[in-house]
């Protein structure tokens, strides 16, 4: 019993991510085909700034550049620079008093080119100094988008994630930043399954309707039923025979 | 209890035949009320009327604001029936007027006429009435039977037969664009009297042949002084307008049926020849009080004059129709009102402040008239009171209006109390401490002493006599703390305590200045777990439109208000937020964020000051503006000042945020994960600061619109999923629990109500098993979601919830019938397959079915519907089985709820003979037989 289990569970598994992938892609095309904007995208650049500092006051720098381009499949990258050797050192302060490193990017849409793309505000985003400097500037900035292809969050997590208090030497290590950038769309929820059910109702409607036709009672029960009219009539003729006495017998 | 794994026809009907057989579970018929009550309302009076068609009858008849029309037993003040109409102006009531066994009702602001049988509540008839807004109406009587009903609308006035509700005509009031018509008059004539006004110029009366509406005469009354004839004028005597005019200080009269150009006769208040001097009060307006007794006649010549708030007259309008003469002189006296019984009128006033009187006089048999007095109270208490001044009943209306309510358990019993205190306390040295016990001891002694003195005393008494109701001084905790104390906060700004087994209303507080706009969140501080501190709720009222706020610390059990001075608070409040740090008492720290966003908290001693400057860095809050979309983080610093960490923006042109919810604090969670088919685990994702968004379009076209649902990290700010529910609106409910989240919302292409859930699972290998931080969960999580069609729409929506968490969850679902539904978790579960395996079918799943069912055996509240349910609320009990729910609206039910049956107690009807007995005799063959054998031993070893 326990070997076989354990395949299922990997295939119970697989079909939700796939299903959770296949939501995604569908819901990218989806929201894209309402534009009708989509051809003259060229991509467009936005700042990724960041602040970390002793005292917790954020006075926000670039980091880098966001090369944004929207259209039918949005795409990031990020161009950045080294970090130079005072942002090391403040790092490495701010990691030691237990601060924090914040990054922003401006509120964007990836779709409408002709009205002004930027509004104003930021997005804001932190992770703690410790962890960013612990995991040797290893981060994962995820942009978020809603349905028209407005940025609405951004977040960033490094990982490993904890705060060990490990001691890193190798200044190598906090020089560049080894980035992984995603941007997702919102997933779409599903609706009732209506149609596959009814199609399952039905499979199982017919493999059950074949074999269980409905047999009258008597074709059902002959074999006993026979035999008790036989005896029936056995014993009403033992009955002919032998008198009123035999009669109660044969109820 | 599992579905056997091994069936011979693994047909999935099969699955869900077993799997409802499992769950269902209904009330038997012995165990009704047994668990549960329920109170109706009716909210607050706008009109009252005392059966008065026959002497020994003891009904009322109510109008509220709630849209009922309702009576009561006047003797009781039980409900004897109501009828509950559409919320909002579709069904106000705007008028209630009775006449013999018909009460006559326009609702709806003039758009039905309804007549009710007022013996059995039944609806007579209804009649649509034309558009236009209402004014007034009155019964029309020719030669002393009433047949008629007039209403008066903006620009018509219609006549209708009471018999059958046919209208016998209708005619446009001429001029109705300039003059405002506000009053009808019948004095039993065969004309009816329109008034209307044109402000500061002239009166209009315009009489009505009863006959076929034709205009008898028109007359028009220059009356510079005059504005509403609504609010300054009455009919008394023998047709008598009487107005007062507040600016010159007179009285005006003018008799209705004049035949030939009429004019006001004045009568000025300073110069009459009454004693006393009629003195208004400084900026007071003058208000008129008459009476008609009976439609056929025309009204009293006795009249009130209101001088002051607190100032009445009692006059008389001589039989010259010109002059007036005092009766009596009333001061203080708020409130006053005439009745009539035959003959006899009469007049009352009331002295303490209140809002509405409504007398009833009846003569005795003694033919001495007696009378009856139904008052209406500002805290929507409805008091009916007879002639001694002996209150027979009381009606806590507000309860009609519940806002928010918390369950606070009830205290130990002073023995016990004083026990667990001595433990409670740090030691404090060997000495005091054995004083300590000895102290206890003695209590203990006496507290036994005393009740070896109840009961010799008790037993003397005879037996009927003994007591045993449900009072504040012996209120404690029972066994299984199934009986609580609801704290129960209501819209006027009444808080009730009330015993949750009984439903018997223990204290009552009237908190006065509070907005009709305002918003109540209630808190508990310090649960009753802490002797011999006293357990404390803190009740934070904050008015929406300045969102200045102010905060009432009061004592759950006895609602005695605390005397620790809550701190002022000069600037709006934005968030509030109840800490798990604990002060030297205590007392759970609430901290409140201003629209400087700077903190202030509450208690705020030295040593609270001190623990938040040592963990400021890890309190982090949210705060939500929906009106800009905006999510944003803070973190406290040492200063308590505070600053920004994140920041989401959901652009309003796309979307607004309508609800956000996160976990409740007390919730439990008992298995970390889901045990699959093959015997691994799936984890669930249990993250305490997780918040559930939800939005809707702003686009509201069926094909565009669509719900967005947003988990974000109230920590990080980081937006764990994202899903966008397409073609659908609102209003969304959604519950927000464990590992899940299940809304419920509007499908506006298939046009009809679906449910759906996603739930959060870490996978098959937890990141990090001991302890969970928003701060280092790197990998997002799996979402799973489903979604199911709902046979019905939803009012609210919550969870059970029991101690520990080991009880399978329920979702407990508000229908706008007033059944309430406790529909199994089960049912809503992502990882219902769509085809069955033998991996599900070991798990336990159900196999996928789009749609919901509703099975009645599912309604905890069987026929006692809750009326406009508004809340539930779930508390646990002290046993896991056990969730105690209350529903509240309009009316409040209370009962109990098993979500896997009741496995931890054994049942009412359990033989505890039968099994006694078995164990004794047992025993005793034990013994016997171990006798014998010993017996036989010896033998054996003689031999």
């Amino acid at each position: 019993m326990a070997s076989v289990p354990r395949l299922c569970l990997l295939l119970s598994i697989i079909p939700t991510i796939l299903i959770l992938c296949a939501d995604f892609a569908c819901c990218n095309t989806g929201r894209k085909t309402g534009d009708g904007l989509d051809t003259d995208f060229s991509g467009f650049s936005v700042p990724l700034e960041h602040s970390f500092e002793v005292d917790d006051v954020s006075r926000f720098r670039m980091r880098g550049a966001l090369q944004l381009r929207g259209g039918r499949e949005t795409s990031v990258s990020l161009s950045q620079s080294q970090l130079s050797e005072e942002d090391r050192n403040t790092l490495k302060e701010v990691a030691a008093v237990d601060g924090l490193y914040k990054i922003r990017v401006p509120r964007v849409s990836l779709t409408d080119r002709q009205t002004e793309r930027q509004m104003d505000g930021y997005l804001t985003a932190f992770v703690r100094a410790c962890s960013l400097v612990e995991s040797h500037l290893s981060d994962v900035i995820t942009l978020h988008t809603d349905v028209s292809g407005y940025l609405i969050g951004v977040s960033i997590v490094t990982i490993p994630g904890a705060c060990r208090g490990t001691e890193v030497e190798d200044e190598v290590d906090l020089e560049a930043f080894n980035t992984t950038l995603t941007i997702i769309p919102p997933t779409n929820a599903p609706q009732p399954e209506t149609a596959l059910f009814i199609e399952r109702m039905d499979i199982e409607h017919e493999k059950r309707g074949k074999p269980q036709e409905q047999k009258s009672f008597f074709a059902k029960y002959w074999m006993y039923i026979v035999p008790l009219v036989l005896f029936l009539m056995m014993s009403g003729a033992q009955d002919q025979s032998g008198g009123g006495a035999a009669n109660g017998g044969g109820r | 209890m599992k579905p056997p794994a091994k069936m011979s026809k693994p047909t999935s009907l099969f699955v869900i035949f077993f799997s409802l057989f499992i769950m269902s579970e209904a009330v038997f018929e012995d165990q009704v009320g047994k668990f549960d009550w329920r109170q109706q309302y009716v909210g607050k009076t706008l009109f009252a009327h005392f059966d008065s068609h026959s002497q020994s009858s003891n009904k009322l008849f109510l109008a509220t604001d709630k849209n009922i029309f309702a009576s009561f037993n006047s003797r009781t003040g039980d409900l004897l029936w109501r009828h509950v109409d559409k919320v909002g102006p579709e069904g106000t009531i705007d008028i209630l007027v009775l006449h013999g066994q018909d009460a006559l009702m326009v609702v709806g602001g003039g758009r039905l006429l309804r007549s009710w049988d007022t013996n059995m509540g039944g609806l007579n008839w209804e009649a649509v009435l034309d558009t236009g807004s209402f004014q007034a109406a009155c019964f029309v009587a020719i030669q002393d039977t009433v047949k008629h009903v007039a209403v008066l609308k903006k620009a018509a006035i219609s006549l209708h037969y009471l018999t059958n509700g046919h209208q016998k005509w209708v005619e446009n009031l001429p001029d109705s664009d300039t003059v405002q018509y506000q009053a009808v008059y019948s004095g039993g004539e065969v004309e009816v009297y329109v008034l209307g006004v044109v402000p500061n110029s002239h009166l209009t009366i315009i009489a009505y042949s009863l006959e076929d509406g034709e205009i008898i005469k028109q007359r028009s009354v220059e009356a510079p002084w005059l504005s509403s004839v609504e609010s300054s004028c009455v009919v008394i005597g023998q047709g008598v307008l009487m107005c007062v005019d507040p600016a010159t200080l007179a009285l005006y009269t003018l008799p209705i049926q004049a035949e030939e150009a009429p004019q006001f006769n004045q009568i000025l208040l300073q110069v009459t020849p009454v004693q006393p001097r009629l003195e208004v009060s400084l900026g007071f307006q003058p208000v008129l009080v008459s009476s008609q007794p009976h439609p056929a006649r025309s009204p009293i010549s006795e009249f009130f004059l209101q001088l002051g708030p607190d100032h009445h007259v009692l006059l008389q309008l001589n039989a010259d129709g010109y002059t007036i003469a005092a009766l009596r002189d009333f001061q203080p006296a708020f409130l006053v009102s005439f009745a009539t019984t035959g003959e006899k009128t009469v007049a009352v006033v009331m002295t303490p402040k209140n809002e509405t009187l409504y007398v009833h006089a009846f003569l005795k048999k003694d033919d001495s008239v007696d009378y009856r007095v139904l008052v209406q109270t500002q805290d929507h208490a409805l008091t009916f009171i007879q002639q001694p001044g002996r209150v027979v009943w009381t009606r806590e209306e507000a309860l009609a209006d519940v806002v928010t309510m918390e369950m606070v358990d009830l205290p130990l019993t002073g023995t016990q109390a004083e026990l667990e205190g001595e433990f409670g306390k740090k030691a404090d040295g060997l000495f005091p401490m054995v004083l300590k016990r000895l102290s206890s001891q003695v209590i203990l002694l006496q507290a036994w002493l005393a009740h070896l003195w109840k009961l010799f005393y008790e037993a003397r008494k005879p037996h009927g006599q003994v007591k045993n109701e449900v009072t504040i001084e012996t209120l404690s905790r029972d066994e299984f703390n199934l009986q609580k104390m609801m704290v129960m906060v209501t819209a006027s700004g009444k808080l009730f305590g009330i015993d949750s087994k009984s439903g018997s209303i223990l204290w009552k507080h009237y908190l006065e200045n509070v907005q009709p706009n305002a918003v109540f969140k209630l808190i508990v501080q310090r649960t009753t777990a802490h002797f011999p501190h006293p357990p404390q709720c803190t009740l934070l009222i904050k008015d929406k439109d300045t969102g200045l706020a102010s905060l009432h610390v009061f004592n759950p059990i006895f609602g005695r208000k605390s005397h620790i001075a809550p701190p002022a608070l000069p600037r709006p409040i934005l968030q509030s937020l109840l800490l798990p740090v604990i002060d030297q008492d205590y007392a759970k720290v609430l901290l409140l964020v201003d629209d400087q966003y700077k903190v202030t908290a509450f208690p705020s001693t030295k040593n609270v000051l001190q623990q938040l400057q040592e963990m400021a860095s890890s309190i982090f809050f949210y705060l939500i503006r929906s009106d800009q979309g905006n999510l944003s983080g803070f973190r406290l610093r040492k200063d308590l000042s505070t600053e920004r960490i994140w920041e989401v923006v959901l652009p309003t042109e796309v979307q607004k945020i309508v609800a956000v919810n996160g976990k409740r604090p007390n919730e439990h969670v008992h298995s970390q994960g889901r045990v699959m088919g093959d015997r691994s685990v799936l984890y669930k994702y249990l993250n305490p600061n997780l918040l559930a968004v939800v939005t809707e379009s702003t686009d509201a076209h069926p094909e565009r619109a669509f719900v967005g649902v947003f988990l974000v990290d109230g920590v990080t700010g980081r937006i764990i999923h994202e899903a966008v529910q397409r073609k659908a609106r609102g209003p969304v409910h959604f519950v927000h629990s464990e590992n899940w989240v299940v809304y419920e919302y509007w499908n506006t292409k298939s046009r009809r109500n679906e449910f759906s859930v996603l739930e959060l699972f870490e996978g098959t290998e937890l990141y990090n098993s001991t302890v969970f931080s928003s701060l280092d969960r790197p990998h997002l999580p799996q979402v799973l979601q489903q979604t199911y069609i709902f046979p019905s729409p939803i009012t609210t929506m919550e969870a059970t919830l029991t101690e520990k968490g080991i009880t399978s969850r329920h979702l407990l679902v508000g229908l706008p019938s007033g059944a309430i539904l406790s529909l199994p978790k089960m049912f809503l579960d992502p990882r219902r397959p769509e085809v069955v395996t033998e991996h599900s079918r070991e798990e336990n799943l159900i196999p996928y079915a789009p749609e919901m069912p509703i099975r009645t055996e599912w309604f905890i509240n069987y026929n006692q519907t809750v009326a406009r349910v508004k809340g539930i609320y779930t508390a646990p009990s002290g046993l896991e089985s056990t969730c105690l729910v209350v529903a509240y609206g309009l009316d409040i039910y209370q009962t109990r709820v098993y979500p896997s049956k009741q496995f931890d107690v054994l049942k009412d009807d359990y033989d505890y003979v039968l099994i006694s007995s078995v164990l004794f005799a047992l025993f005793f063959a034990t013994m016997i037989s171990k006798r014998l054998a010993q017996v036989k031993l010896l033998n054996r070893a003689w031999r």
